[in-house]
C-alpha cells in the first residue's frame, strides 16, 4: 500500500485522485470490517463530497496541502459534524455533534478525507478495545489477539491497509500501545500541541490527539498538519507549530540516548531485547547509549490510576439524559439521571468514576488525589534530572506483544500494568512515540518507546526514523 | 489483607456519583477498588510534604481571552440533539417534589 505522502503526491500531480483512492480505501474497509470490527460508522456521502472537492481543487490548479486526497480513519471520541459520535458508549447513543473538532477542520483544509469513526474503548478507558459497547476490534495481523487500546480500532484500520493514516488520543497510552500491537508509528504529542476541542474529554490534563501511520514520514506530516494553537481550547501552547517533517531524517549523530531501567524491566524476553537491538541500532548511527535508572517512573501507575479516574468522574458528570443521547425515563429529575447513567456506563467506566469519585470525596482527597498530584511534580523534576543526562530515552512500549481476547479481562489491575511503561509521560506532558522494531512470540511486533522533554517532536521522528531504516524500511 | 474501603463506602460514593449498583457489583466494585487503592500505597507511605501539587503539566495558569461577541452554536441544532427539548430549552422531568 502507498503511504501517505505518495498518495498526496499522486492526487497533487493528477496521476490518480481523491475519489479513487476513496473507493480503494472502502474496498478494503468493507473486505474486512466485519471480521475487525474496526469502524463503528463510515461517512460514504460526506467524504466522497470531500474527495470530489480535492479533485476540482486540483483540476483547477489549486496546490491542495500535504494530505491531498489521502483517506484517514478517525477515532469516536473525536466530534464530527453529524457524525454519529458514540465514544463506544450506549450513552451517547443517537447523538450528533453539531460542531468539528478543530482536528477535523485542519485535515479536511490540508487536503485529507475523513472516511469514518473507528472503535475504541468506552470512553477511551482500556487497553484492548474489549471495553467498547460495540464489542471488541480484532488485530488484523492475528485476529485472536487484541490490537491494543483505546485506539484499538484507529491503529487496525491502518495495520489492515483500510487507510494509510488515522487519529487516536492517548490519556496514558493509548495510542502508543495499540501502535506496538500493531506494528505501526503512533505518536503521543507534548500537552498542548495539538487542539483538544472537539475531542470528548476523558483526563483532560493527560488527553493529547495523535497521529498513526505505517511510516514515520507520514507521522510527522499528519501531526504537523493538526497541530498548532487554537483559541478554543485554552490549554493549547500559545506559540508557532513546529516544523517535523523537514527534521525527519536528521539522524542521531551526536545524540545522548538514555536507556531507562524502569521503562522495560519486567518486560518479555524478546521484548528486552529488541530495546538492546535498538540501542545497537542508533549507536550504529551515531548516537551515544547512557544507562540510566528513575526509579520514580515506578509510582506513575498508582499517580496515574488516581488523577485520571478523579478527573474522569468529573468530566463524565455531563453525561446525564439531559443534553446528549441516552435517556432512561423515571418520574423525578435525580432517577433519571442515575437510571440513565446506570443503563448507559459500562463496568470500566463506572469503575473509573467510582474510584475517582472516592478519591475526591471528603476525607480522603489529601490521601489519594492530592498526594497523586505531588507525585506528578516529583515525576517532572525525574525526567528534568535526566534531561541534564540524555537527549532522549529509550524502552520499551509495552510489556509484550499483543495478547489474546480475554486474557486481562479478569482483573482491573492486570490490564492497568499494561500501561506501566507509557503513563509516565503524560503526567509529565511530554511527547512520546512507538516505532516498530523487531519481533516477538508469533512473529508479532514489538514497539520501541522513545521519548523526549516537551517539544521534541522533530527529534523524536529523527531517531524513530532511524531505527526504520536501520530495519532496512 | 483488610480491603481498604468498606462495601459502605462504596455505596455512599455510588449514591454520590448518580449510579445505581446491584448486590453482585457492590461486592466485586469493593474489592477491585480495594485492589487498585492497595497498590497507590507505594504512593502513600511517601513523605512530599515539599512539593507543590501539578495540575497542569507546564503550569499555565488564568488564560485571558478579549470578551467578543461571535456566533456560537446554532441553538436548535443542540437541542435537536437533546432526549428531550421544549420552547428552545432542554426539558427534563419535574425537579421539585416532596423533600428528600
Amino acid at each position: 500500500m502507498k503511504s501517505a505522502v505518495e498518495i498526496a503526491k499522486d492526487v497533487q500531480s493528477g496521476a490518480t485522485t481523491a475519489s479513487a483512492e476513496l473507493a480503494k480505501a472502502y474496498d478494503a474497509i468493507r473486505a474486512r470490517n466485519e471480521e475487525l470490527n474496526v469502524f463503528l460508522h463510515l461517512d460514504v456521502e460526506g467524504a466522497e463530497k470531500i474527495a470530489a472537492d480535492v479533485d476540482a481543487r486540483v483540476a483547477r490548479g489549486e496546490n491542495v496541502g500535504p494530505l491531498a486526497g489521502v483517506p484517514i480513519a478517525i477515532k469516536d471520541n473525536l466530534c464530527q459534524i453529524g457524525i454519529p459520535t458514540t465514544c463506544s458508549s450506549k450513552i451517547l447513543d443517537g447523538w450528533k455533534p453539531p460542531y468539528n473538532a478543530t482536528v477535523i477542520d485542519r485535515l479536511v483544509a490540508a487536503g485529507a478525507v475523513p472516511v469514518g469513526k473507528t472503535n475504541l474503548d468506552e470512553f477511551a478507558m482500556g487497553s484492548s478495545t474489549e471495553n467498547s459497547a460495540f464489542g471488541p476490534t480484532r488485530n488484523p495481523l492475528d485476529p485472536s489477539r487484541v490490537p491494543g487500546g483505546s485506539s484499538g480500532g484507529s491503529a487496525a484500520a491502518v495495520a489492515a491497509d483500510m487507510t494509510p493514516l488515522s487519529l487516536g488520543s492517548d490519556t496514558g497510552g493509548s495510542i502508543r500501545q495499540p501502535a506496538a500491537l500493531c506494528g505501526l508509528v503512533g505518536m503521543k504529542p507534548t500537552y498542548g500541541l495539538v487542539s483538544r476541542y472537539g475531542l470528548i474529554a476523558f483526563a483532560s490534563s493527560l488527553d493529547q490527539i495523535g497521529p498513526f501511520s505505517k511510516t514515520v514520514l507520514d507521522s510527522a506530516v499528519l501531526l504537523e498538519t493538526i497541530a498548532g494553537y487554537d483559541p478554543m481550547d485554552s490549554t493549547s501552547l500559545n506559540e508557532p507549530a513546529p516544523s517535523l517533517s523537514a527534521h525527519v531524517n536528521d539522524g542521531v549523530a551526536g545524540k545522548r540516548i538514555g536507556l531507562v531501567k524502569e521503562l522495560y524491566e519486567g518486560a518479555d524476553e524478546s521484548v528486552v531485547a529488541s530495546v538492546m537491538a535498538a540501542c545497537e541500532a542508533l549507536k550504529a548511527a551515531g548516537a551515544t547509549i547512557v544507562e540510566l535508572s528513575i526509579p520514580e517512573l515506578q509510582l506513575g501507575l498508582s499517580a496515574y490510576y488516581l488523577i485520571a479516574p478523579a478527573e474522569a468522574s468529573s468530566n463524565l458528570a455531563r453525561f446525564d439524559g439531559v443534553r446528549f443521547g441516552l435517556r432512561v425515563d423515571a418520574d423525578d429529575v435525580t432517577a433519571m439521571m442515575e437510571a440513565t447513567r446506570t443503563a448507559g456506563f459500562g463496568a470500566e467506566v463506572k469503575r473509573r468514576i467510582m474510584l475517582g469519585t472516592y478519591a475526591l470525596s471528603a476525607g480522603y482527597f489529601d490521601a489519594y488525589y492530592g498526594q497523586a498530584l505531588k507525585v506528578r511534580t516529583l515525576l517532572i523534576n525525574a525526567f528534568k534530572k535526566a534531561y541534564e543526562q540524555a537527549d532522549l530515552l529509550i524502552g520499551a512500549t509495552t510489556p509484550s506483544v499483543a495478547f489474546k481476547f480475554g486474557e486481562k479481562t479478569d482483573n482491573p489491575m492486570t490490564m492497568y500494568l499494561n500501561d506501566v511503561f507509557t503513563i509516565p509521560t503524560n503526567l509529565a506532558g511530554d511527547p512520546a512515540l512507538s516505532v516498530p522494531f523487531g519481533t516477538g512470540e508469533e512473529n508479532l511486533p514489538i514497539g520501541i518507546q522513545l521519548l523526549g522533554p516537551g517539544r521534541s517532536e522533530a527529534q523524536l521522528f529523527a531517531a524513530a526514523r532511524a531505527l526504520e531504516s536501520a530495519d532496512g524500511r | 489483607m483488610s480491603s481498604p474501603l468498606s462495601r459502605e463506602d462504596v455505596a455512599h460514593v455510588a449514591r454520590l456519583a448518580r449510579l445505581t449498583l446491584t448486590e453482585d457489583e457492590l461486592a466485586l466494585f469493593t474489592d477491585q477498588l480495594g485492589g487498585i487503592l492497595e497498590h497507590a500505597n507505594d504512593m502513600s507511605s511517601l513523605d512530599l510534604s515539599d512539593l507543590a501539587p501539578t495540575a497542569h503539566p507546564f503550569g499555565l495558569i488564568n488564560v485571558f481571552r478579549d470578551d467578543v461577541v461571535k456566533p456560537s452554536l446554532d441553538r436548535d441544532g443542540v437541542l435537536n440533539e437533546a432526549p428531550d427539548a421544549r420552547e428552545g430549552r432542554f426539558a427534563v422531568p419535574r425537579i421539585l417534589g416532596e423533600a428528600p
